[in-house]
């Protein structure tokens, strides 16, 4: 696999992985039968994303991309982290081999998951959009995207 | 960087780059000219089949030299089925590649082709081809190792069931070839290679015993008996003869050597490293190869960080499939996906050294223990 140097550079020491004991949002996302599976915890303070966590079962680019995943979307409002991109992720990490594309995709489900846990727990009004993108996430039945 | 690949090809032994050098240099008549300038080649060529005939207890005309074991492989498979005109051939389903997709082709071409099962140690059993064999049978291929796990296969007790019935037997002997005896008694067709001898890419053979009718798949001059148009490679035909000749010489002590390195490694990961499983059989199995698994981290990721650690080894997890599949081994194995997915493959070969041994040892279990810490699943 020809993995760029951003992404070498974040699978050897990943950023922020490990749990929030405390956290305000959880999102699990894929499974080990596939190959891949995330967590990711966040800690949101007055909406903005305060602490945000991972941890991440799969290979090279699933690391990887959970780590800069997390580097995106800390400090930011939640409403600009769920504007983070499959692309932005992509971009940040340089370059990712197109068969991992589904890891990039696989993090930013694991960040909206994680705010929808949020929203949820804490009887927040959720979009018609978030809502959606949530049903498609736990419906999903194939591995690779 | 240390080596731990050797599984998928060794570096050439300088005794046989010396060897082919003249066959590069002054020595590069075509062996099928007549003039004075081909004379040495075709000696060459014919000294190098004598010697690696002998070392299988063959006769040179048995030997056939080719390009690959992809090649000797598709050539037994696709040979025989091509002679025969029609039939039902018996495959097993631990097969490298090349073989099963070979046979896939002929599935696709008007043959009957059937997969046989294996244990969940990787092995065929014997009663399970005398079962599946048909009046219109025509060949059954068992590779000799696996090239994955490193299971022994019991090729001369489903030999003897071929030779009983009628029906050829092929064997890919690839990953066995001058590290482990093999007996051809009952072998009608035997795959050997030589870049994972310490030989040269670019050459193999394809042992064929007297008698045997086979289709070639090459046509044109005629070389190698009809059998295999092409002018002979051959300075990597010599080095694939001096491979053979120091392999075999040093086949006893090497493996000895080597099984003790192998049963240090499994012994040491699979007791001290939780959740650490061999895959195959403990004992049935080649001096050189290791393949372990480790719950709850996936194989590419282990692989990409022993590469940081200078320490090279391979793996076959579906995340680094190029279509993202599981190992056909492992799956045929029973083993289910997540456990394949942490599966890696380590092997050996004549230049580890126990240092070496000792190093990956003390990395393997760091790695595992990083890949955990990251991971939901401890």
């Amino acid at each position: 696999m020809n993995y760029s140097k951003e992404v070498l550079k974040h699978f050897s020491k990943p950023h922020n992985y490990g749990k929030i004991d405390n956290y305000d949002g959880l999102g699990r996302v894929g499974n080990m039968a596939c190959g891949d599976e995330m967590f990711v915890y966040i800690k949101v303070k007055d909406n903005i994303i305060k602490d945000i966590k991972f941890e991440t079962f799969g290979c090279v680019a699933a690391i990887a991309t959970s780590s800069v995943l997390t580097d995106l979307a800390k400090k930011k409002t939640i409403e600009d982290a769920l504007k983070i991109t499959r692309q932005d992720v992509v971009d940040a990490l340089e370059t990712l081999p197109p068969i991992k594309i589904h890891c990039s995709v696989l993090a930013i489900d694991a960040l909206s998951e994680a705010v929808y846990n949020y929203y949820t727990k804490n009887k927040l009004p959720i979009s018609k959009e978030l809502e959606e993108k949530h049903n498609q996430i736990i419906k999903r039945e194939s591995c690779h995207l | 960087m240390i080596y731990f690949d050797y599984a998928a090809t060794t570096p050439v032994d300088k005794r046989v780059i010396k060897s082919m050098i003249p066959f590069l240099n002054e020595k590069f008549g075509n062996p099928s000219s007549m003039h004075s300038f081909s004379s040495d080649t075709k000696k060459a060529l014919e000294k190098s089949r004598s010697i690696i005939a002998k070392a299988i207890k063959a006769n040179p005309e048995e030997i056939v030299f080719t390009s690959s074991a992809t090649e000797s492989n598709n050539m037994a498979l696709k040979g025989i089925a091509f002679a025969k005109k029609s039939g039902h051939i018996l495959v097993s389903s631990i097969e490298h590649d090349c073989v099963l997709n070979a046979a896939k082709w002929l599935g696709k071409n008007g043959f009957e082709v059937e997969f046989l099962p294996v244990d969940k140690y990787g092995i065929v059993d014997p009663k399970e081809v005398e079962k599946r064999i048909k009046k219109n049978t025509i060949l059954v291929s068992v590779m000799h190792v696996n090239n994955e796990v490193g299971t022994i296969q019991p090729i001369e007790a489903i030999g003897k069931i071929c030779k009983k019935n009628n029906i050829y037997f092929h064997s890919d002997a690839a990953q066995s070839f001058s590290k482990t005896p093999i007996n051809i008694t009952n072998i009608d067709l035997l795959t050997i290679s030589s870049q994972k001898i310490y030989g040269p890419k670019g050459a193999a053979a394809l042992f064929i015993k007297d008698g045997v009718k086979i289709e070639p798949l090459l046509h044109g001059g005629g070389q190698e008996r009809g059998l295999r148009s092409s002018t002979e490679n051959v300075p990597a035909i010599v080095g694939f003869a001096k491979a053979t000749e120091i392999a075999i010489s040093t086949m006893d002590k090497e493996q000895e050597r080597l099984t003790k390195l192998r049963d240090k490694i499994i012994e040491k990961l699979t007791k001290e490293v939780p959740n650490c499983y061999l895959n195959g059989h403990k004992t049935k199995r080649i001096s050189n190869n290791i393949n372990v698994r480790f719950s709850h981290i996936e194989g590419e990721a282990i692989l990409f960080m022993l590469n940081s650690y200078g320490i090279a080894v391979s793996t076959a997890s579906a995340c680094s499939s190029p279509k993202l599949e599981p190992s056909h081994v492992l799956s045929a194995m029973g083993l289910k996906q997540e456990e394949a997915h942490g599966s890696i493959r380590i092997s050996l070969g004549r230049m580890t050294k126990e240092s070496e041994v000792n190093y990956l040892l003390k990395v393997l279990p760091e790695v595992v223990k990083k890949l955990r810490d990251i991971s939901p699943h401890k």
